[in-house]
């Protein structure tokens, strides 16, 4: 396959200690990022940086190390605004990741703005991440969730929006990118749609951050939550992008240190944003280090990134469409999707295919994937999944073909 | 971890041996696991606490589905109260593959005897995490 990669693939996996290793006599192929990604070695020095030189609590510290540490969070801070798009760095909320970023609006601001029979719009490939928040605030408000239904190929049903988006729905929550099928969600228009009625519009950006250009004021939407960790910085730090008239609205989510302007006895009042909702000793060494993230992917350009895995996207779809038994679920071009696909080996269970793939050292996931709705639509109680990033090469999409045709001969 | 697979695996993942349900079972209980959506039923007839008849059914990896088969077949005309405190370390000899590193497929092996052990104890859900069985 001639490769378009405005990058060296090849220079970019040195970067990356983990993907040196053998696994069972083995190269490595790790066709797992949208679970995890795989971190460079200038994050990881970048962490280490902070624990060994200047690790110490931020805010109010008046000693070198603590500014020190003030100064680099809040820099990051400012990295993320720059990265997405947005209006100012006050809008940024550190979390610890997607699902926490996404709890957060449900149990502030949909605790103050839903009423009984208010609506919320979701779709049927959503991450349980983006699921569950909304039953259980719905559950303590009487707002009711409708959802988009998808087609065949995977797509949302947009015919759907015309009844499903009334006067009574107060928010849509929507994916940017199915996790299991890769699909590209037009949040632009349906961010529109839904200001039109007069909802608020949550993108999850779990798996287009990462991936792909993001700006928030491209896609007009009100709400962007991310996690660092699939975006090449360490577990445990995310972010909630908000827009600040909507951030200054909303009640703390957490209380504790760090969220209070004066506390007494039988009251407090609160932090401005984004302070106010970022109560505790924040992941600050993690913070740090998904700035140095977000230095890395920039340098090497989201536009690139996106093209890269579309690349290898359109070689899996070809390459993949001659595995017999194969049944991918999907898109089944490049047309708005993304680098993660998942499918079915007839007569191998999923769980059998990653074992079996894993022998051969060859990195996917197997389970629901967080998507049992999804799944249960397709009448499949488990998929394989694989995805792209930045250092996987058209060969590892040979390795897994030969991988998947080897696992059908065995249960043959 | 080719050597999951084994020829013993593979062969009763294809031909499960007691595959189905019994028409009238004393006992009949499915448990699923959720990580990865295997589930099981193990049906039982049970004469004078011998069991007589032993049938499952299920969906699932060839680990979980072998596992059944040959727990099943160990079953027939066991005593219940042997069946009861039948050990996890016993199926695993049946299994015959390295597991114990490997909590995941630890899980999908050990979904039958939680079924068997659910049912016979007549507890619902025998908790997640719950390994002693």
């Amino acid at each position: 396959m001639s490769t378009l990669t405005q990058f060296d693939v090849l220079a970019i996996r040195r970067e990356f200690p983990i993907l040196q290793q053998e696994v069972h006599g083995h190269r490595l192929a790790f066709l797992d990022s949208a679970a995890s990604s795989q971190k460079p070695r200038q994050v990881i020095d970048c962490l280490e940086d902070y624990y060994r030189r200047y690790n110490a609590n931020v805010h109010r510290g008046v000693y070198k190390f603590s500014e020190e540490a003030t100064f680099a969070y809040e820099r990051a801070r400012g990295k993320v605004a720059r990265f997405i798009g947005a209006a100012s760095q006050r809008e940024i909320i550190f979390t610890r990741n997607t699902t926490e970023a996404i709890n957060l609006v449900a149990q502030t601001w949909g605790a103050t703005n839903l009423r009984p029979g208010d609506r919320i719009l979701l779709s049927l490939m959503e991450h349980h991440s983006n699921i569950v928040p909304w039953q259980m605030i719905a559950q303590r408000t009487g707002a009711i969730l409708d959802y988009l239904s998808i087609d065949g190929e995977g797509r949302l049903v947009l015919e759907e929006l015309d009844q499903k988006l009334t006067e009574q729905t107060k928010l849509v929550a929507l994916t940017h990118q199915s996790n299991m099928l890769g699909t590209i969600n037009p949040v632009r228009m349906i961010a529109e749609r839904a200001h039109a009625v007069g909802a608020v519009m949550l993108v999850d950006g779990a798996q287009s951050v990462p991936h792909m250009p993001v700006n928030v004021a491209e896609l007009g939407c009100d709400f962007l939550a991310f996690s660092g960790h699939k975006m090449c910085a360490p577990t445990g730090i995310g972010v909630l992008w908000g827009r600040r008239k909507l951030l200054e609205a909303m009640p703390p989510f957490l209380g504790g240190g760090s969220m209070i302007k004066v506390v007494e006895l039988n009251q407090s009042t609160y932090a401005d944003v984004p302070a106010r909702f970022e109560a505790g000793t924040p992941a600050i060494g993690e913070a740090i280090a998904l700035g140095e993230a977000i230095d890395y992917l920039s340098a090497i350009g989201m536009e690139a990134i996106y093209q890269h895995e579309v690349e290898l996207m359109a070689y899996a779809l070809e390459r993949l469409g001659n595995v017999p038994g194969l049944t991918l679920y999907g898109p089944l071009t490049t047309e708005q999707r993304g680098g993660a696909f998942s499918f079915t080996l007839e007569g191998v269970h999923p769980h059998d295919v990653a074992a079996i793939l894993d022998g051969q050292g060859i990195a996917v996931r197997a389970g629901h994937h967080c998507t049992q709705p999804l799944h249960r639509h397709f009448d499949v109680p488990a998929t394989t999944r694989a995805s792209f990033y930045i250092y996987n090469l058209p060969e590892e999409v040979d390795r897994l073909a030969v991988g998947l045709e080897k696992a059908s001969k065995l249960f043959q | 971890m080719d050597d999951l697979y084994q020829q013993q695996i593979l062969e009763h993942a294809k031909y499960p041996h007691n595959f189905g349900r019994l028409e009238e079972p004393d006992i009949s209980h499915e448990e699923h696991n959720p990580l990865c959506g295997d589930r099981v039923r193990i049906e039982l007839l049970i004469e004078n606490d011998i069991i007589t008849n032993v049938r499952f059914e299920g969906r699932g990896c060839a680990i979980s589905q072998a596992s059944a088969s040959l727990l099943t077949d160990e079953l027939k005309g066991m005593p219940v109260e042997a069946a009861k405190v039948f050990r996890k370390e016993e199926l695993l000899d049946l299994i015959g593959i390295p597991l114990t590193r490997n909590p995941t497929r630890l899980k999908c092996a050990l979904l039958s005897l939680k079924a068997l052990k659910a049912g016979l104890y007549g507890i619902d859900h025998l908790n997640e995490d719950d390994d002693d069985l």
